[in-house]
């Protein structure tokens, strides 16, 4: 088997001692220390309220946390629940740790937990983030119900967010997933998800693992990989999606973990997305998603002046990737003072699109295209920000949903503009 | 006497004779070997021209920065002038071996060091395309890294860079020529040196805003800055 040669020996003695399971809960750390504790009572409250006859094990696969998160992880007895939820498991719920290196690398993670789940045959797995301080144990009944019970492969999340939260997925990675492999899928990239032994199983053996990325983006690889192999997925709402503390410096790499997975992916599954048309709802537990609209102070200024900057400091850069119209249009855009300057969804499914062409085409560097989109990320956000201050919820999801169908009128300009596989 | 005369002038027509019929079929020799140079050095070039066409090295030259330099210098792309070159040096180096089989004195250490000098000159081109390609790709990582952080002047910043790279290629170049090492070892100290200094005196000078700003937002955490940190991309 080819985990033999990456799973340590220590680890295989232990999923030995486990045996044959039902559910497996896969929780990748690193130095989550803060949270993970309620993490893990939440898992084992969600098992004993919702498959207390399963046989169940959670996996934490680390990445060298100096913080003892193994231990809190492998510590938190499942005794401590029973008095207060007046529940009892009919089988042992096991905990097992491994390690897999010094630094966190989500690929090497969650290749781990695949493995051991094709290992302990599970029927079914969920992905849980320790860093959702605001888990409920309802949510392994709604990502693990659907495979266990419903026959589904893979459950996607959905959430209650805030109007202005989570641009680049409601302005790229929604939208053009959408476009282009015709599968309503809100949260494509998500850290909470379901799936099958049998999808885990498929996804294991594709030739993922071995292209230097660390496995950026890899549940979104994932999500791609049951889409073109036409496993039958649903959505499950989960609530709120609590804010992550992150820096503005996180974009670049959330672009790459997001933009830059799916514009390698359209590389490989040309024949697939190129023969698409329209796009097919994917059925969903619950809402669709919902929307708060709570005030937000977001300073718009400083992302207009680094969207203009950007424009112009890179423009060498552009040259390379934007076609000279397109160039031309953001050029004049960047220069309009804050109350005319509007990055127009048009305009932007453009710039993506001969983004994504440029990235097949290797025009410069693969992770400078994606560095490059930054500043134009900024500009878009700035518009969308701009014209939805004061929206309602409804006027919101509208305006999304015609960025989906402006993705979907332009998806022939990619397609002329794609270069053909030789 | 006049015997004499008539002897020395039979004997010097039969030696330029005898020199004439010992040259010429080193000439046609060297004739030869000019044509047969022509012939190798033309579909060289041709192969050449193919085959850099086949691995698109336009494109390659383009990212190092290479087909821009040679666009100003008004020459043709990469991939005619590398031919080109080849072209030539195959065809030189062909007739420069016809010449030494003609036997000339003097001119057979001047060709055997031509041929010496030749894989120096091939290695010296090689650094300097991947030193332009080096210089390309880290001044543009360098401008993006700047725009993205939001660092004031990008293009000040990425500049430098490739102009470190470029003068510490072209030093390597030149004492993988052989030319002006000495010379070139201390231009190349004087022109970094200087530049290390002069970026220390702009950023001792310059940056003292900057630096105190830093330190503020360091030190001075007071209510939070409205900014874009508090959305999340994801």
């Amino acid at each position: 088997m080819a985990e033999d040669s990456f799973l340590t020996d220590d680890f295989l003695r232990q999923l030995i001692n486990v045996g044959e399971v039902d559910i497996l809960v896969g929780l990748p750390t690193h130095n989550n220390a803060k949270t993970v504790g309620s993490v893990v009572r939440a898992i084992q409250s969600g098992i004993l309220n919702g498959f207390p006859r399963e046989r169940a094990v959670i996996i934490n696969v680390d990445g060298g946390s100096r913080d003892g998160t193994p231990d809190l992880v492998t510590g938190v007895s499942i005794d401590d629940m029973r008095p207060a939820s007046n529940l009892y498991a009919l089988r042992t719920l096991h905990s097992i740790t491994t390690k897999y290196g010094n630094s966190p690398a989500s690929g090497v993670a969650f290749r781990t937990i695949l493995a051991a789940a094709e290992l302990l045959r599970a029927k079914a797995c969920v992905m849980l983030s320790p860093e959702s301080t605001n888990i409920k144990p309802e949510w392994l009944s709604k990502l693990l119900r659907p495979i266990y019970r419903e026959g589904f492969d893979l459950v996607t999340p959905t959430y209650q967010r805030h109007k202005f939260e989570g641009l680049l997925i409601t302005n790229l990675l929604y939208p053009m997933t959408r476009a282009l492999y015709g599968k309503n899928i809100y949260e494509a990239y998500a850290p909470e998800f379901g799936f099958s032994g049998r999808l885990g199983t498929q996804f294991l053996g594709q030739d993922v693992w071995t292209d230097g990325t660390d496995g950026a983006g890899v549940e979104l690889r994932f999500t791609l990989a049951a889409i073109t192999g036409k496993f039958p997925i649903c959505q499950s709402f989960l609530g709120e999606k609590v804010h992550i503390e992150r820096s503005s410096a996180d974009l670049v790499p959330a672009l790459r973990q997001t933009a830059g997975t799916l514009f390698a992916a359209l590389d490989r599954d040309f024949t697939v997305w190129s023969a698409v048309a329209g796009c097919e709802p994917v059925p969903t537990n619950g809402t669709d998603q919902e929307v708060l609209l709570e005030p937000l102070r977001v300073n718009r200024k400083r992302l207009r002046e680094m969207f203009s900057s950007g424009v112009a400091e890179l423009e060498s850069v552009f040259q390379s990737i934007l076609s000279p119209t397109t160039l031309a249009e953001l050029q004049r855009i960047s220069r309009l003072g804050e109350d005319e300057c509007r990055y127009s969804a048009e305009l932007w499914v453009r710039t993506v699109y001969e983004f994504a062409a440029s990235y097949q085409k290797s025009v410069i560097s693969r992770d400078h295209i994606i560095q490059a989109l930054a500043p134009l990320f900024r500009g878009r956000a700035f518009t969308f920000l701009t014209e939805h201050r004061n929206a309602s919820a409804g006027e919101v999801e509208n305006s999304i949903e015609k960025l989906c169908l402006e993705f979907e009128r332009s998806k022939p300009y990619l397609l002329e503009i794609w270069k053909p596989r030789e | 006497m006049r015997d004499m005369i008539i002897s020395e002038l039979t004997q010097a027509l039969h030696d330029i004779a005898r020199s004439f019929a010992h040259f010429l079929p080193r000439f046609i020799v060297m004739l030869i070997l000019a044509l047969l140079g022509f012939v190798i050095a033309y579909v060289a070039r041709a192969v050449l021209r193919s085959v850099l066409g086949l691995i698109k090295f336009d494109k390659l030259s383009e990212k190092a920065g290479a087909s821009q330099l040679l666009s100003k210098a008004a020459l043709p792309s990469a991939t005619e002038v590398l031919s080109r070159f080849v072209f030539w040096v195959a065809w030189l180096g062909f007739i420069l071996l016809g010449i030494s089989v003609l036997g000339i004195l003097g001119l057979q250490d001047e060709i055997a060091r031509f041929f010496l000098f030749l894989p120096r000159l091939f290695v010296a081109l090689f650094i300097l395309f991947v030193g332009l390609l080096a210089a390309s790709f880290f001044s543009r990582a360098a401008l993006l890294a700047a725009v993205n952080a939001n660092i004031p002047s990008p293009k000040v910043l990425s500049l430098a860079v490739r102009s470190i790279i470029i003068v510490f290629v072209l030093s390597v170049v030149f004492e993988e020529l052989g030319l002006a090492e000495q010379t070139m070892l201390v231009a190349f100290g004087i022109a970094f040196g200087g530049l290390m200094f002069g970026l220390a005196i702009a950023f001792g000078i310059g940056g003292r805003d900057l630096a105190r700003r830093l330190l503020e937002k360091q030190v001075v955490r007071g209510k939070k800055q409205e900014n874009e940190d508090e959305l999340s991309p994801l």
